[in-house]
């Protein structure tokens, strides 16, 4: 952990943040170096203030951390913004024609290298390249060979012609030989060694719809917003090479109900959406649960309630996803815990919602969405994809599910409570279905029977789902220790190299990061056995902390935040230091 | 089973309606199943989808595949049913408060994207299930328990909507006259694109002005009007905007608006897909190097 170099270049919105960020994580990725990224940005298109920050290192990252060791500055407020993470071998790369190093007030011991960015740009044949030619001081500073730049330049403007990425090449040039020849005293500071591994580099939205491409999704409807919109524009373009289609909907109601209009006519079907899109879909949740339609909806979380903060970071729609919406319906959640995971998750999402006939929230937050990570590629082996549709009946089983009359019956009650299904086209399987409480045909009744027998069967289904599935947890540190840390959804890397943090005076800890909400591991035995229990959480209140007390009927300790920042590697190895002590 | 051989009464469902004695949702639902059999659909193939309210219970007693969903958003489900399998004959039902009132919005999205699907509206100017509330198609000055003098707001014209959305079928019809409004839902059907058919469907226990009698004597059948043609824009603006005057028949067709389908190439049945991932499949995570 000690060889990881964290650099970040930041400036206003519409100042090319993001994609420059791109290029360079891309370029270590291709130069065989692990990369975790992270992205500081606000809800506006121009002005402010946003970041694109890169940790790596030749072994693999999955955090950031408080300390920044090159800083592209393009505004005198990114020095601001940055400043507690900025030590004494930090180098911080500026424009003096744009900002005056002295205006920034950095720390007397931080190196300030000031490159001529726009002139540069222009003599490489335009000022547009001015964060390119950043790109390039920065190899000279990290002593990274600037060919390594080349290729992802040619991937991110080999679009736009020859002539465009050539320019672009000398533009790293031009930057990484004036820091060569005006600070040559200086030397490169840092050495980012390279090696011969290949690896991929995605974030978590885009790997979720990679996995449901994988999964044999193929419709989509979805409406914009932060964080999930990635996911919709991933599909995009992408989806209907394999025979499908995304629909930009008109709104979050019509986006679920799309997806489930697709799903009766037997398609595999998702949405996806972050909490103000979930409150509005929860009506349609209900009648998608009661009409046991398989459906995956993921939810990206972000900062609520309300509007929140949409570009920040938060955990805080667990309940709503486990009790959102009048009236009981089982619904099954579940909460990848890494960008690797949302791809993993995302079939097993789209398994269990056909196999159990059941809606499923498939929830992944805003600092796993927008973090890019590198992996091997056989991380994603198309492979080992495998594809269970449950009961879907055709034509030649259709008579089996028939009663005395030769009508189909979409809600059977049967032992394991999962009822055939069969699509629009099948001869003989013509049934309704309805969110009002139905008999075994999907018929309306209020027979105080057949109402008990319906309810029992659609929570049947949780618990074949319990007897049939392996429902568990991923488990980390020191298996024997009498620490517990208890981690969901995207915690579960910051926690794991939090560990590295942890001296030998510090407690021994066991971390246990669960993917699985509903239904969910028992963790009564690991907490038991623990002498004490922390459950880390990005929200204010502790809602997984509540069920987990609700499960073992023990208190556990917890650790919140709920500033909507990322949870960081070093801050949460002293914060759990402490909880502990 | 063979199109040929289907009969309307196929369509029928072995449920009788609750609607009431009279309801004028008899003989709109009379018409739609007609007109299915009519055009070589059958059952099997057919989805109806309904929302809440009188006409939400369609899909009871129609016999086909079916969804009675939520209010307001049976046009959504229709449109992804209907781009989920391009084979299905869809068929979305509803009423003038889910139509107009809670499901504006869908409505008039549904009509400039244009999907195949064919739009039946039972529009009878009152809230009738939860017992004669003001709806939006209600007349401004109709008296009712959360009106009592009247909504005093001008109806919603949703003729004029769907026009005004870029509509390619725009009908109206009346369910009592079982023959024009079969002729015109088979129409509608046929239409290659988004199809609204806003029919009258009086309700006889709560609207005691928009009532069989006033619509006998008071609609234009546009069939019978020689110098009426359908394709030409201006001539079904003026009737569709005509304050004077309600008409019955398709007051608009745009025979060459490009449907949904046509504009993004969507036309295979998502519901088959493979055992594993689909082929091309490695080719996604290739793209991360």
């Amino acid at each position: 952990m000690h060889d990881d170099l964290n650099w970040a270049i930041g400036g206003e919105a519409g100042d090319g943040i993001a994609s420059t960020g791109k290029i360079f994580a891309q370029a270590l990725s291709r130069a065989g170096r692990h990369v975790f990224t992270s992205k500081d940005f606000a809800s506006r298109i121009r002005g402010g203030y946003t970041a694109y920050k890169v940790r790596t290192s030749v072994d693999q990252v999955q955090s950031v951390v408080d300390r920044l060791d090159i800083l592209i500055a393009l505004t005198e407020r990114t020095v601001d913004e940055n400043l507690d993470e900025l030590h004494e071998n930090s180098v911080v790369i500026y424009d003096g024609d744009r900002t005056e190093f002295s205006d920034f007030e950095a720390p007397g011991e931080v190196t300030g290298l000031d490159v001529p960015l726009k002139d540069l740009a222009e003599d490489a044949g335009g000022a547009i390249m001015r964060n390119i030619v950043a790109l390039g001081a920065v190899c000279a500073v990290a002593d990274f060979p600037i060919e390594n730049l080349d290729e992802s330049l040619e991937k991110r403007f080999g679009g736009k012609g020859e002539s465009i990425v050539e320019n672009n090449k000398q533009a790293a040039r031009l930057g990484a030989e004036y820091v060569e020849e005006e600070y040559a005293d200086e030397g490169p500071r840092y050495s980012l060694e390279t090696t011969d591994e290949d690896y991929v580099l995605l974030n978590g939205d885009e790997a979720i719809g990679m996995g449901a491409i994988a999964a044999g999704c193929r419709f989509y409807a979805g409406y914009p917003i932060t964080p999930a919109t990635d996911v919709m524009e991933y599909l995009t373009g992408r989806i209907e090479q394999f025979g499908g289609h995304v629909v930009q909907a008109e709104d979050e109601l019509a986006a679920i109900n799309m997806a489930l209009g697709a799903a009766r006519a037997g398609a595999r079907s998702m949405t996806a959406t972050s909490g103000p899109g979930i409150d509005l879909m929860s009506e349609t949740f209900g009648l998608v649960a009661t009409s046991e339609t398989p459906l995956v909806v993921a939810n990206v979380m972000r900062s609520g309630p309300s509007t929140g903060m949409p570009t920040k970071q938060e955990q805080g729609d667990l309940n709503m996803m486990l009790k959102g919406g009048h009236g009981e319906i089982p619904r099954f959640v579940l909460a990848p815990t890494s960008v690797a995971e949302c791809f993993h998750k995302t079939v097993e999402a789209f398994n269990l919602a056909e196999k159990y006939q059941i809606p499923v929230y498939l929830t992944a937050d805003l600092s796993m969405a927008v973090t890019e990570r590198t992996y091997a590629p056989d991380e994603f082996d198309m492979d080992e994809v495998e594809i269970d549709r449950g009961k879907l009946v055709d034509e030649d089983e259709i008579s089996a599910w028939q009663n005395e009359n030769d009508q189909f019956k979409p809600h059977a009650v049967t032992a394991d409570g999962v009822s055939p299904r069969a699509v629009p086209g099948t001869e003989g399987g013509v049934h309704m279905s309805t969110g009002l409480e139905h008999d075994e045909l999907g018929r309306r009744t209020e027979d105080t029977d057949v109402r008990v027998e319906q309810v029992d069967k659609r929570y049947q289904k949780v618990d074949t789902a319990r007897e049939r599935e392996d429902f568990d947890y991923r488990e980390f540190g020191d298996g024997d220790a009498d620490n517990l840390v208890i981690s969901w959804g995207s915690n579960e890397g910051t926690i794991v190299e939090a560990l590295d943090y942890l001296g030998e005076d510090d407690p021994d800890v066991r971390v246990v990061s669960v993917p699985y909400i509903y239904p969910r591991p028992d963790l009564t035995d690991e907490v038991q056995a623990a002498d004490q229990v922390v459950v880390v959480e990005a929200n204010a209140t502790g809602q997984f902390a509540d069920i987990v007390e609700h499960d073992v009927l023990e208190r556990v300790g917890r650790i919140n935040k709920y500033d909507g920042v990322d949870f960081k590697a070093d801050e949460l190895a002293d914060e759990i230091t402490e909880t502990l002590a | 089973m063979s199109s040929e051989n289907v009969r309307f009464t196929d369509f029928k469902s072995d449920k009788q309606p609750t609607w009431c004695p009279g309801c004028g949702d008899f003989g709109t639902m009379n018409g739609m199943m007609k007109a299915l059999a009519e055009t070589g659909n059958s059952p099997d193939d057919t989805f109806v989808v309904a929302g809440i309210g009188c006409s939400g219970k369609i899909g009871t007693y129609m016999r086909s595949y079916a969804l009675h969903g939520v209010h307001g958003r049976a046009l959504p489900v229709g449109t992804g049913a209907k781009l989920a399998n391009p084979n299905l004959e869809v068929m979305v039902a509803g009423g003038d408060g889910d139509g107009y009132s809670i499901g504006a919005g869908h409505f008039i999205h549904a009509v400039r994207r244009n999907v195949d699907i064919t739009y039946v509206v039972m529009d009878n100017r009152i809230y009738g299930l939860t017992k004669g509330q003001a709806s939006p198609t209600s007349r401004p000055d109709f008296e009712t328990s959360t009106s009592p003098d009247g909504p005093k707001q001008p109806p919603v014209n949703p003729l004029a909507l769907a026009m005004a959305a870029g509509g390619s079928f725009i009908a109206q019809s009346f369910s009592s006259d079982a023959l024009r409004h079969q002729e015109i839902v088979e129409e509608a059907i046929e239409h290659d694109g988004f199809s609204l058919v806003n029919t009258f469907s009086p309700c006889v226990t709560f609207n005691d002005v928009d009532t069989y009698d006033y619509f006998r004597d008071s609609l234009v059948d546009l069939s019978e009007d020689d110098d009426y043609d359908r394709h030409d824009y201006d001539q079904a603006k003026d009737a569709i905007l005509d304050a004077d005057k309600e008409y019955m028949g398709v007051l608009y067709q745009d025979e060459d608006s490009t449907p949904y389908h046509e504009a993004h190439g969507v036309t295979e049945n998502m519901a088959e897909i493979p055992d594993g991932a689909p082929d091309g499949a490695t080719d996604l995570v290739r793209e991360f190097y």
